[in-house]
């Protein structure tokens, strides 16, 4: 079978949960090699790509891949896409996956698909648009098809792959090299998930009421290991950090589980989390939209629902 | 400096938005055209940064005859003059068409600097900056929430998973921001009466060497194979909380194995 290139997502060495669901849904369609970008690549990395089905690890160590925005990642891709004649390439439909995919579509003169939450035969991709009220199947009709898939699209399975690894050496152009990185700022996020990875998100809006209530949110999240999110009211009013806003100018979830208190669910939140496999939701108005997405609601005051059902999980543990 | 911000027009998120049964497209008549939302930051950076060194603002679009509505909103807010690619065998242009295109029109026209929004509220691709970037050889500082310019180079704050990066670039440069970067002017009744007057140059795609064998829905790079209306989401339960709200969701959560 062809082989599939999956970009790996990492953070200080570690790979993140989205490039193993993708290295499961390429094994679907192909042979998955895995291409970690950069430096850093440890063996615990290297283990966990070959068990979740990659037969090939392309790295390419050069530190000069990661000291420049997005370009050089797109031009290593586009390199392998020239030397491997890959079936397909998948990345994380993450912001900064989006776009190493846009460059390595006009690299390599082929069609991209952003924010698949499915892939079929012949890489014929799921999409949900317009916050979720369409579904809608797409193709990329010319070159090598690029799709970024949207993460908790797919359960991660291991199944053991060969784990080669071939080591690969990427000259970079000056163009790729015109925007460099001087500095990271790590913001402290705590031992919490991240946001758009996370299986399950617990957000607050503004039936949260000030920023120290947050803390009611926070302590549900963390009973139930789940990512901390919130509506644009909430970030707005500054009870929550702006980063953390789900919704139409802020992050899209895709959770296997998403709970909102206190939000009503305008429609640019919708946009945002419409797509979570199952939505509870707790308001006080019974006439909040939120409900007619909800699999499950509660119509009550959140300071009293949130901690009795926090403490409820916390004994089931 | 020459600043050239990109805005779009899309439908309305508050009003129904539907795809074209024939050939699988946007319908443009179907929902009400406003700004794309991350545009109006996009405009605001563009007027800050020029209220800060001086220059010019452009506001570049690409659309149909409708889309003029987008540029005066731009003006309105402050942008000097406008530059409008419509022509009918763009309709149907993918991501990799539109950028093309628009990177044509920016090479005719000229810039140090262009701003967009991070991504549109219709496709939500979020390719067009890097697309640019690509197409044009300039950096790419996208995701910006802070934007600054000293003479010919440009620093921004890169958003990213673990807080952000700081990057530097010479100009040219294309900057995509983000909704935290600042908070968009509302057009003054001033504003709004001076943008009438404002020259808005209306392009088609021979006006700026754009092969017509590259954009529309024939040349697109992907396309759309089928599409429906998501199935209606199944009534959920709705309990009222006596009390014992917590609980019943806790053992709802039990029953779908989250705990």
């Amino acid at each position: 079978m062809s082989e599939i290139l999956v970009l790996v997502e990492q953070v200080e060495g570690e790979v993140k949960k989205v490039t193993l669901e993708l290295l499961t849904l390429a094994r679907s369609l192909g042979t998955p090699a895995a291409v970690w970008a950069g430096p850093g690549i440890t063996s615990e990395a290297k283990a966990r790509l070959a068990e979740y089905g990659a037969d090939k690890i392309y790295v390419a160590p050069s530190s000069d891949i990661v000291e420049y925005v997005v370009a050089p990642k797109a031009e290593l891709l586009a390199q392998l896409v020239a030397d491997k004649s890959p079936a397909a390439v998948l990345v994380a439909a993450t912001p900064e996956g989006k776009e190493i995919a846009g460059r390595l579509a006009i690299k390599t003169d082929s069609g991209v698909i952003t924010d698949a939450v499915g892939l079929g035969e012949g890489f014929v991709a799921d999409q949900s648009i317009f916050g979720g009220g369409i579904n809608v199947q797409s193709k990329v009709s010319k070159g090598t098809p690029i799709v970024a898939v949207r993460p908790n699209s797919t359960a991660p399975e291991p199944s053991a792959g060969a784990g080669a690894e071939e080591e690969v050496s990427v000259t970079l152009s000056d163009a790729a090299k015109a925007a460099r990185i001087v500095e990271r700022v790590k913001q402290e996020k705590g031992a919490r998930p991240e946001l758009t990875e996370a299986a399950i998100v617990v957000s607050g809006g503004r039936g949260v009421g000030s920023a120290e209530n947050f803390s009611i949110i926070e302590q549900l999240a963390d009973s139930l290991g789940a990512a901390v999110g919130a509506s644009r009211a909430a970030t707005d009013a500054g009870w929550y950090p702006h980063q953390f806003q789900v919704g139409q100018t802020g992050k899209t979830v895709s959770p296997q589980l998403y709970i909102a208190a206190g939000i009503s669910g305008a429609i640019q939140h919708r946009a945002g989390m419409q797509t979570a496999k199952t939505i509870v939701a707790i308001n006080k108005d019974p006439e909040a939209p939120i409900f007619e997405l909800a699999d499950y609601g509660v119509v009550g005051d959140l300071n009293q629902v949130v901690p009795q059902l926090t403490e409820e999980v916390n004994k089931r543990k | 400096m020459n600043i050239v911000v990109c805005v779009k027009q899309v439908p309305d998120t508050a009003t129904e938005r539907k795809l074209r049964s024939d050939d699988k497209t946007l319908d443009r008549d179907a929902a009400d055209g406003v700004v794309n939302e991350l545009d109006e930051y996009a405009v605001e950076e563009a007027l800050r940064l020029k209220e800060a060194h001086e220059g010019e603002v452009t506001v570049l679009t690409m659309g149909p005859g409708k889309a003029t509505e987008t540029i005066r909103k731009a003006l309105a807010m402050g942008a000097d003059k406008a530059v409008h690619l419509s022509d009918d065998a763009l309709h149907g242009s993918d991501a990799l068409s539109t950028s093309y295109a628009m990177a044509q029109v920016l090479k005719k026209i000229g810039f140090d600097l262009v701003i967009l929004g991070s991504e549109s509220t219709d496709a939500r691709t979020g390719v067009l900056a890097a697309m640019l970037a690509e197409r044009l050889g300039t950096p790419q500082l996208t995701l910006a929430n802070k934007v600054d310019v000293d003479g010919t180079s440009i620093t921004v704050q890169r958003i990213t998973d673990y807080g952000f990066d700081k990057v530097e670039a010479t100009l040219p440069a294309v900057v995509s921001v983000v909704e935290k970067i600042n908070e968009p002017r509302y057009p003054s009744f001033k504003g709004i009466m001076a943008a009438k007057k404002k020259p808005v140059e209306t392009l088609a795609i021979g006006d700026a060497s754009i092969d017509a064998a590259q954009v529309g829905l024939t040349a697109a790079w992907s396309s759309v194979v089928d599409f429906a209306a998501a199935p209606p989401r199944a009534a959920g339960t709705i309990v009222k909380d006596e009390g014992d709200g917590g609980a019943k969701a806790a053992e709802f959560l039990a029953s779908k194995k989250f705990i």
